[in-house]
C-alpha cells in the first residue's frame, strides 16, 4: 500500500457520556479511495466528524501526513487539505449557489479546482448560480455540496452519504462523475449505505458495526457473506 | 404645518434610533446574541468621545476617527475574551453575561466620569438649520439621518457583496459546516462584534452631540434600539431604519399631543405593531 495520507490509531469518540467509536484503526493511502459501510448508527458519521475536527479527539489518535491533527479545530484541519461533502448536503441557505461554491475556496489552497472547473463538471450550476441554494433540486444541491468541497482543492475528500435521499438516476449520475473528481492524485473516503455503489468506486472497504471496525478488505475480492456478517453481526 | 413638522422631526430622529438598532441587529443576525449591554456601550462611546474631544480639542465628529476604531477593538476583545464563551445552544448565558456587563460599564463610567450630565460640544453644528417649505430642519438631525442611511447601506453592502459578509451569513446559517470551510467562527464573531461596536461608536457620538448624557441612560437607548429592530423585523437592516423612523415619528407626535407622552407614545406604537405583526414589518424571508 502507498504511504498513508490519513491514519487513525485507537480512535475513541464520544458524544457526552456516550461512546460512539471504539479503537478504530484505519489508513487511507495517497491517491486511494476507501469505502466505509455500515448500518445506521454504526458510527460512520461520527468517524467523519472526528476526522474533520468537528468532534474533539484524544491526542495522537488521528494523523494526517504524519502530523497529529486530533486536537485541531475543523477550520485548521480544512486548511491542511481535508474537505468534506457532509451528509444531507447542508448548503448555506442564505447564500446563492455561486456564494456556496466560493465559500469552499475560503481556505485559499491552490489547485485545479475553481469556479470554472466546477461549472465545467456540473454545467447546470452555472445556469443556476444566482439562485438561492435551497431552490435547487436535491441532486443539484448535492452537486453544489460536492463543488463546494472541491473548491478547497483538498488532498483528501470525504463523501458522507452522498446518495442519501436522492433518486436512483441522480445517484447514478453522481457516481459516474466521481472518478473524474477523485482523479488527479486526490484521496477519498466514501461513506455509503449502498454497498454495491461503495464497492464499485473504491479499492478497499471498511465496515463499521456498533462503533468498531468489523471488516477490512479489498473491494474487488470481498464476498457477500463477509459483508453480511460484518454489517449485521450474524455469526 | 405643525403636524408635518412633528412627522419630519420624528423621521430624522428615527435615523438616530436606527443607528442604535443597527449594531443590535447585526450581532443578533450573525451570532444569535442578544446584547443587553448595547445601550451602555453606546454611552461608553459617547464618553470616549468626551475624553478625546477634551484632551485634544478635536471636534466631536472628527473624534470619530479615534472612537470608531477604539470601540471596534473593544468589540473584538470582548467577543473573543468573554462573549464567545457564553454562546451555545442555550440563549440564557449570553443574556446574563451581557446584563452583568451592562452593570459593570455603568458603574465603571460612574466611577471615572461621575454622575454629572455631560454633552459633546459641536459648536455651530448643534444649532444650525435650514428652512424647507416652512419646516425648519436642523443640520445635525439631517446629518444623523444621512449617516444612518449611509451606515445601513454600508452594512448591507458588506453583508451581500464581500467575502466577510459571506462568512457572516455562512456562520449564521450553520456554524459547524462554516468551520469545515476553514472559517474560524470565534474570529468571525469577533469581527462581527467589532463592526457592530464601530456603528455603536457613531451612534454614541451623535447621541452625545444631540442631548446630554450620564452613565445611567444606556437602558433607555437599549429599549429604543430593541423596539426599532423588532418593528422592522429581525435580521433586516433596512427594516431597522423603518423601525427607527416609526418609533421617532410616534414619539414626536406623542410629544405634540402632550409633552409627557413622548416616550409612552413610542412604546405604544411598538406594542401595537408587535400585536398586529408579531414578526415585525419586514422579517427576513428565510429563517
Amino acid at each position: 500500500m502507498p504511504d498513508p495520507i490519513l491514519q487513525t490509531r485507537d480512535l475513541n469518540s464520544y458524544y457526552g457520556d456516550f461512546q460512539a467509536l471504539y479503537d478504530v484503526e484505519l489508513d487511507v493511502g495517497e491517491g486511494e479511495v476507501l469505502a466505509i459501510i455500515g448500518a445506521n448508527g454504526a458510527g460512520k458519521s461520527t468517524l467523519m466528524r472526528s476526522i474533520t475536527g468537528l468532534l474533539t479527539n484524544g491526542r495522537g489518535q488521528i494523523h494526517y501526513r504524519g502530523q497529529d491533527i486530533s486536537r485541531l479545530r475543523a477550520d485548521e484541519v480544512a486548511e491542511l487539505g481535508l474537505a468534506m461533502v457532509p451528509e444531507g448536503r447542508q448548503l448555506f441557505p442564505s447564500l446563492s449557489v455561486k456564494e456556496n461554491l466560493m465559500i469552499g475556496a475560503q481556505v485559499g489552497r491552490k489547485g485545479p479546482w475553481d469556479l470554472k472547473a466546477v461549472y465545467d463538471l456540473f454545467p447546470i450550476l452555472e445556469e443556476r448560480k444566482d439562485q438561492a441554494s435551497t431552490s435547487l433540486s436535491g441532486g443539484q444541491q448535492q452537486m453544489v455540496a460536492i463543488g463546494r468541497a472541491l473548491m478547497a482543492n483538498p488532498d483528501l475528500i470525504l463523501f458522507d452519504e452522498v446518495s442519501l435521499g436522492l433518486a436512483p438516476i441522480i445517484i447514478k449520475d453522481i457516481y459516474e462523475a466521481l472518478p473524474g473528481i477523485i482523479g488527479e492524485g486526490m484521496s477519498a473516503i466514501i461513506v455509503e449505505q449502498d454497498i454495491t455503489k461503495a464497492l464499485s468506486v473504491s479499492s478497499r472497504v471498511f465496515c463499521l458495526q456498533e462503533g468498531r471496525v468489523s471488516l477490512e478488505s479489498a473491494s474487488d475480492t470481498v464476498s457477500r457473506e463477509d459483508i453480511s456478517r460484518a454489517y449485521f453481526g450474524i455469526e | 404645518m405643525e403636524w408635518l413638522n412633528a412627522i419630519v422631526q420624528g423621521t430624522l430622529l428615527g435615523g438616530l434610533y436606527a443607528l442604535f438598532a443597527a449594531g443590535l441587529s447585526l450581532i443578533f443576525g450573525v451570532m444569535r446574541l442578544v446584547n443587553i449591554a448595547h445601550g451602555d456601550l453606546i454611552v461608553l462611546a459617547a464618553y470616549l468621545g468626551l475624553t478625546v474631544t477634551t484632551a485634544t480639542g478635536m471636534h466631536p465628529m472628527a473624534a470619530l476617527v479615534i472612537v470608531v476604531p477604539a470601540m471596534a477593538l473593544i468589540g473584538y476583545a470582548l467577543q473573543r475574551g468573554l462573549l464567545n464563551q457564553t454562546l451555545g445552544d442555550d440563549i440564557l448565558p449570553p443574556l446574563l453575561v451581557t446584563f452583568g456587563l451592562s452593570v459593570i460599564i455603568q458603574n465603571g463610567l460612574l466611577e471615572v466620569y461621575t454622575a454629572d450630565p455631560q454633552t459633546l460640544n459641536a459648536g455651530a453644528l448643534e444649532t444650525a438649520s435650514v428652512a424647507v417649505g416652512g419646516v425648519s430642519l436642523g443640520i445635525l438631525p439631517l446629518l444623523t439621518f444621512g449617516i444612518a442611511i449611509a451606515v445601513i447601506w454600508g452594512l448591507q453592502w458588506t453583508f451581500y457583496h464581500t467575502a466577510l459578509g459571506r462568512a457572516f451569513r455562512a456562520v449564521s446559517d450553520n456554524q459547524d459546516i462554516a468551520q469545515l470551510m476553514g472559517l474560524n467562527r470565534r474570529h468571525i464573531f469577533g469581527l462581527a462584534m467589532a463592526l457592530a461596536l464601530g456603528v455603536t461608536a457613531i451612534a454614541g457620538i451623535l447621541l452625545g452631540i444631540r442631548t446630554s448624557f450620564d452613565p445611567s441612560i444606556g437602558g433607555g437607548r437599549l429599549i429604543f434600539g430593541f423596539e426599532a429592530v423588532i418593528i422592522g423585523g429581525l435580521g433586516n437592516l433596512w427594516g431597522t431604519l423603518v423601525g427607527g423612523v416609526i418609533l421617532g415619528v410616534a414619539q414626536t407626535i406623542g410629544a405634540k399631543i402632550d409633552p409627557g407622552w413622548q416616550v409612552l407614545a413610542g412604546h405604544i406604537a411598538f406594542l401595537v405593531i408587535l400585536a398586529v405583526r408579531p414578526n415585525g414589518l419586514f422579517p427576513r424571508v428565510s429563517g
